[in-house]
């Protein structure tokens, strides 16, 4: 059975919420169902019939022809399935997800994969600031699952996060990995100022050195490990560029020292 | 006892009595080979009878660097005892003693099951606090630093409770040259068995055994039926022209295996023919009455 399929008529004229579009939620449902799901964040009611085209198909594989800046929480709470977005998307896609696949040819606003607990999120464009981050107000960030963005990502990407892996393969903002409490941020790119800026635990990589690192980081040597080998080959079906590189020697600097200072951040052997 | 012959070499016509056993199995790999056997060599020592050692462990067979989770040269180690807790306790003393001590060394989950052992969850206290959990997938390992480096395991390792333990063939010769020589031609072939190991020396026995003893708290005596030097004492098994018997004692972690080793061994010893090897083989059993698993060697023979 091919994919169900929404096709964009129009940019949508407020921010919208493509939450209850998602496989487990659609399972069963009509045409006209679909197409009476409210998506409105405004006053001004506005359904998926009247956003999308409906192709009818099978909806443990959802895809979206088009897609916009509006496009917020994509994929929010999936737990299983396909999600593909042929284009933009909005604030908090994939936040909270417990499994499945969403998939985003373009660029993800802010929040993406946030607290996202089991899945995978793929984002060939850019990511915007604290992906896999709490929302205000939340003491904890992703909690599991897979995200990789090909371009670049925000400012403290990764933040609060607890468990799970993030691969940026181009450069982040400031703060990567800010307040970790464990898990693994993997920057292939240069990253802003102060990673890992008051980190409890977790592993950031920062592959093409960073702007600023904390003086509350020590410098711990150049080592060969193999907890860096797992994590290659756990990561070359996601990236195998970053895989590839990742099997090199890194320095460690274990912090943030400002707090308990469990973390480690892997840097070039030679400082760049 | 009616006995076959093949290749001029006599069978008899019984079984061997073997006994269901609780296993795990895993994987140690080094910087090289050489290192992940000498950690599985040390981490397997002492472990040729549940009798007296606690559990009974063993080498399955060595891994390429492809096949381990990490890359590097490793070794499959397969572990038994006769119960859950024992089989705990013996796991976390072997490696915390023998793979964490060993240069280079780590130590991976050998065997998929639904339950499990605990492995860097029992060893992670090495750690002192400096120790790392990393969950990659569905696999959590620990991360404990040592001084040259890192040691890494798997969080936990498999359990199962369809392992075997005790198959065996007993090999009948006229001379220790000849007995030891078609013995050791089995030990070979059945190497190439996966899920096997012969956790005797060089997976040979000599001093097989009978249960109990004329002297009180003695649980286990010499075979003395399978004794050639006591061949005049009226119990003798032995026939006129056997000077010497050996014994090999298999566990595997499924029946089949185990079945599968004595078949691959009985057949090496059976090619080998009577001039070079052996005159007669046999199996050890207790009537049929004390374990669950009977391997009858004419169902086994090549």
């Amino acid at each position: 059975m091919s994919a169900l399929i929404f096709t964009l008529r129009e940019e949508p004229l407020q921010r919208v919420d493509l939450a209850p579009l998602t496989p487990d939620r659609l399972l069963g449902l009509s045409e006209s169902k679909i197409a009476a799901i409210e998506l409105q964040t405004t006053r001004v009611r506005l359904c998926a019939g009247d956003l999308f085209k409906i192709r009818m198909g099978d909806t443990m594989q959802i895809q979206f022809e088009g897609g916009h800046e509006r496009f917020d929480r994509v994929g929010a709470g999936m737990t299983n399935g396909e999600i593909n977005v042929a284009g933009d998307v909005g604030i908090q896609a994939g936040r909270l997800m417990r499994g499945g696949r969403l998939t985003i040819g373009g660029t993800a606003g802010p929040w993406a994969a946030s607290g996202m607990k089991a899945g995978t999120v793929t984002i060939s464009g850019h990511a915007g600031e604290r992906i896999g981050g709490p929302l205000p107000g939340e003491t904890v960030g992703m909690r599991g699952g897979v995200v990789v963005v090909r371009g670049d990502a925000g400012a403290r990407a990764g933040d609060r996060m607890r468990r799970g892996l993030i691969i940026v393969e181009g450069r982040t903002g400031i703060h990567p990995g800010s307040r970790m409490i464990a898990g693994t941020l993997v920057v292939r790119g240069r990253t802003g100022s102060l990673p890992g800026y008051l980190m409890n635990r977790g592993s950031i990589f920062a592959m093409n050195g960073s702007d600023a690192v904390s003086p509350t980081f020590a410098d711990s040597g150049v080592h060969e490990l193999v907890a860096n080998s797992l994590l290659a080959s756990y990561i070359q079906p996601y990236s195998a560029d970053v895989a590839a590189i990742l099997r090199r020697p890194w320095r460690r600097l274990i912090g943030d020292m400002a707090v308990i200072g469990k973390g480690e951040i892997f840097c070039p052997a030679v400082p760049n | 006892m009616s006995q076959l012959t093949v290749n001029g070499i006599r069978v008899d016509d019984t079984f061997a009595e073997a006994f269901g056993m609780r296993a795990t199995a895993l994987t140690i790999t080094a910087h090289s080979a050489a290192w992940a056997h000498q950690a599985a060599i040390t981490m397997t020592g002492f472990a040729t009878s549940v009798i007296g050692c606690g559990c009974e462990a063993g080498i399955d067979r060595s891994l390429k660097p492809d096949e381990t989770p990490d890359g590097r040269p490793g070794v499959r180690v397969l572990l038994f005892a006769v119960s859950t807790s024992e089989l705990q306790k013996q796991l976390q003393n072997r490696v915390g003693q023998c793979v964490l001590t060993s240069p280079g060394s780590a130590c991976y989950a050998g065997l998929e099951a639904k339950e499990e052992l605990k492995l860097g969850n029992a060893l992670r206290f090495f750690g002192d606090g400096w120790q790392v959990s990393k969950r990659l997938g569905n696999r959590r390992y620990w991360r404990i630093p040592v001084m040259d480096g890192e040691f890494v395991c798997n969080a936990t390792t498999g359990l199962t409770k369809d392992a075997v333990g005790g198959g065996n063939i007993i090999v009948m010769g006229a001379s220790g040259e000849t007995t030891l020589a078609a013995t050791e031609r089995a030990v070979e072939a059945i190497a190439a068995v996966p899920d096997v190991i012969l956790p005797f020396p060089g997976g040979i026995v000599r001093s097989g055994s009978k249960v109990g003893s004329k002297y009180k708290g003695v649980i286990a005596s010499t075979n003395d039926m399978f004794c050639p030097t006591l061949k005049g004492s009226g119990r003798s098994a032995l026939d006129s022209d056997v000077a010497s018997v050996l014994e090999i004692v298999i566990d595997g972690l499924t029946s089949t295996a185990v079945a599968e080793a004595m078949r691959a061994g009985m057949r090496a010893i059976l090619t080998l023919g009577p001039e070079r090897g052996a005159l007669r083989i046999t199996a050890g059993n207790y009537g049929g009455k004390l374990g669950p698993h009977h391997y009858h060697l004419k169902d086994l023979l090549p």
